[in-house]
């Protein structure tokens, strides 16, 4: 399977023409990808904002922004631009330290996920090779980073929802972890590449949703819970909490928050993209794509198409799971603290747990189906 | 030196100062949520140590076990009993510092003393396996290291039970820290959502 653009390589070679040592070429490389994928990420962001206007508009029949720009898609700009010059409180009583440190602790681990986040054999920044792993290990922090803005508030609502924040996303690690676990015991590897790889067969058939089915719905449950989106966004219940750890902050420390979460739902779509619906893959495999038009699997035309339906296939199978997490969001009602933690912790887990035992099962009954 | 090794030594200055000062903050600060949040920033930067180290696997399980759940269970236990309330004073703190002190200067000597005895160079340092050590652990932990794996998760499984023991009151007879007889009917109604007697 190697194929693919391999765009360090050549900006490196283009680099080394003009007489830079590599050492240069790679220092000048390095801060090209996370830029981009910043880049990519806050587009993302105020995308999934419009997206969300717009459909719950739909949802509750109204017509949603229209003004800024054609059928309103400027509005999550004038939006950002709001929050960017709106003014920087922090309450007398607060603590000042943290009450900065809360939000930047909540949106850094969330940026640094996108690390692991592949859109083609060769389009990720890092193929580390604890790959998902990664992910599972930075998402934990985030609850500190919840727990200090709730804190330093200095404020009950804020608090309770800060320790809200903190339960939920401890109690469904776990399962999430679990059903992570038994996709990477079919893929022999944590590197999110190989998983992709793996789901690479047969096309759309070969995706690990048909063979993990289970373990998607847990996956997609529990990322809507780490993600704090309704049904589970107990942490800002507005009718119980005001809006829990956010209710003390304004301005650019909001907006922080605002950011974190919109990134984390979009970070959590594309994992599940790629964890169970085949990752950069098209629903029909390049090969036979290449053959029909009679075409070597290395012709540039076929490397260029690839790379770009990758990046294609991603975004929208990623799009598609934000827009279902969207219309779940406005039609579905809230859970309650203890249903949330009965769900949690006495269904999914049990679920994930013999899920894995499943799994493991298969792969020794079916090596060929199951990876061996 | 190039860049690589450069880039290496700053990496590691910074997160052993950053853990010097952190973890004498933790002792030295008199608001125990300051020093359960630098107790994180410790944690964290000790993963750095380990990133440094090439043993990526083992970073990640630090910052997993160590700042997601141990951390976050520390502040979260601090902010349910937050009480600001004075601490009584008590009697015969000097000899109780005397001895803690004399227990964390033996440690400290020990440490020092294995420091200086082990060989740290490796033989080859180009066997060292990187990415691979994933598989490596995981092989360690299923054949040579099975039985403290294993006495491992019987202490967890202890620790659980105690802990439900603790938390449901209304399996007991009597109430552990008091000795009292407890009262089965209070705990079964304070279960119930308040609403329901409100008629």
């Amino acid at each position: 399977m190697e194929y693919g653009l391999d765009l360090e390589y050549s900006f490196n070679e283009f680099l080394k023409g003009f007489g830079l040592s590599s050492e240069i070429a790679h220092i000048i490389w390095l801060p090209l990808p996370m830029l981009l994928v910043l880049v990519a990420a806050v587009v993302g962001v105020l995308v999934t904002v419009w997206l969300e206007r717009k459909i719950s508009a739909a949802a509750q029949q109204r017509i949603g922004p229209e003004y800024a720009g054609a059928l309103g898609v400027l509005q999550p700009i004038a939006d950002g631009l709001k929050l960017l010059v709106k003014e920087d409180i922090i309450p007398a009583k607060a603590d000042g330290i943290l009450f900065t440190a809360g939000p930047i602790l909540v949106l850094v681990p969330v940026i640094l996920s996108w690390l692991i986040v592949p859109f083609g054999q060769n389009l990720l920044i890092s193929n580390v090779g604890i790959g998902i792993f990664l992910w599972i290990a930075l998402s934990s922090i985030q609850p500190i980073g919840l727990l200090m803005s709730g804190y330093a508030s200095n404020n009950k609502y804020s608090l309770l929802g800060g320790l809200r924040a903190a339960a939920q996303s401890i109690s469904y690690e776990i399962p999430l972890a679990l059903s992570v676990l038994a996709v990477v015991l079919m893929t022999n590897s944590l590197s999110t590449i190989d998983i992709v790889n793996q789901q690479s067969g047969a096309g759309i058939l070969s995706w690990n949703i048909w063979r993990q089915p289970v373990g998607f719905i847990v996956f997609w449950i529990c990322a809507l819970a780490e993600c704090e989106r309704l049904p589970f966004d107990l942490p800002e219940a507005e009718e119980e909490l005001v809006a829990g750890y956010q209710t003390e902050y304004a301005g650019m420390k909001f907006a922080l928050f605002y950011l974190g979460s919109y990134i984390n739902l979009i970070l959590s779509a594309l994992l599940v993209s790629i964890l169970y619906l085949g990752g950069w893959g098209f629903p029909i495999p390049v090969e036979i794509i290449a053959k029909f038009l009679n075409l070597p699997i290395n012709a540039p035309f076929i490397q260029v198409f690839t790379a770009s339906i990758g990046i294609v296939m991603t975004v929208l199978k990623a799009y598609l799971l934000v827009f279902i997490a969207i219309l779940l969001r406005w039609t579905t009602p809230r859970v309650r603290i203890d249903q949330l933690l009965d769900l949690g912790w006495k269904f999914l887990l049990p679920i994930s747990l013999a899920n894995l035992l499943i799994t493991a099962g298969l792969k020794l009954a079916f090596p060929q189906f199951f990876g061996g | 030196m190039s860049i690589a090794i450069t880039t290496q030594i700053i990496c590691f200055s910074v997160l052993s100062l950053v853990i010097l000062i952190g973890a004498l903050g933790v002792v030295l600060l008199e608001s125990i949520v300051y020093s359960a949040f630098l107790l994180g920033g410790v944690f964290m930067s000790v993963a750095g140590l380990y990133l440094l180290l090439n043993a990526s696997f083992v970073a990640a399980a630090q910052v997993l076990v160590y700042v997601g759940a141990v951390n976050v269970l520390i502040i979260f236990a601090i902010m349910l009993v937050n009480k600001k309330e004075d601490l009584k004073p008590i009697s015969d703190i000097k000899s109780r510092r005397i001895i803690s002190t004399s227990i964390c200067l033996t440690l400290l000597s020990l440490l020092i003393r294995v420091d200086l005895t082990n060989a740290w160079s490796l033989s080859n340092p180009q066997n060292s396996i990187g990415e691979e050590s994933t598989i490596r652990i995981g092989e360690h932990l299923f054949s040579d290291y099975l039985l403290p794996f294993e006495v491992a998760s019987v202490l967890l499984l202890m620790a659980m039970i105690g802990a439900i023991v603790l938390a449901r009151r209304d399996v007991m007879s009597k109430d552990i820290s008091t000795g009292l007889p407890v009262d089965q009917e209070l705990i079964e109604k304070s279960s119930e959502p308040l609403l329901t007697n409100k008629n």
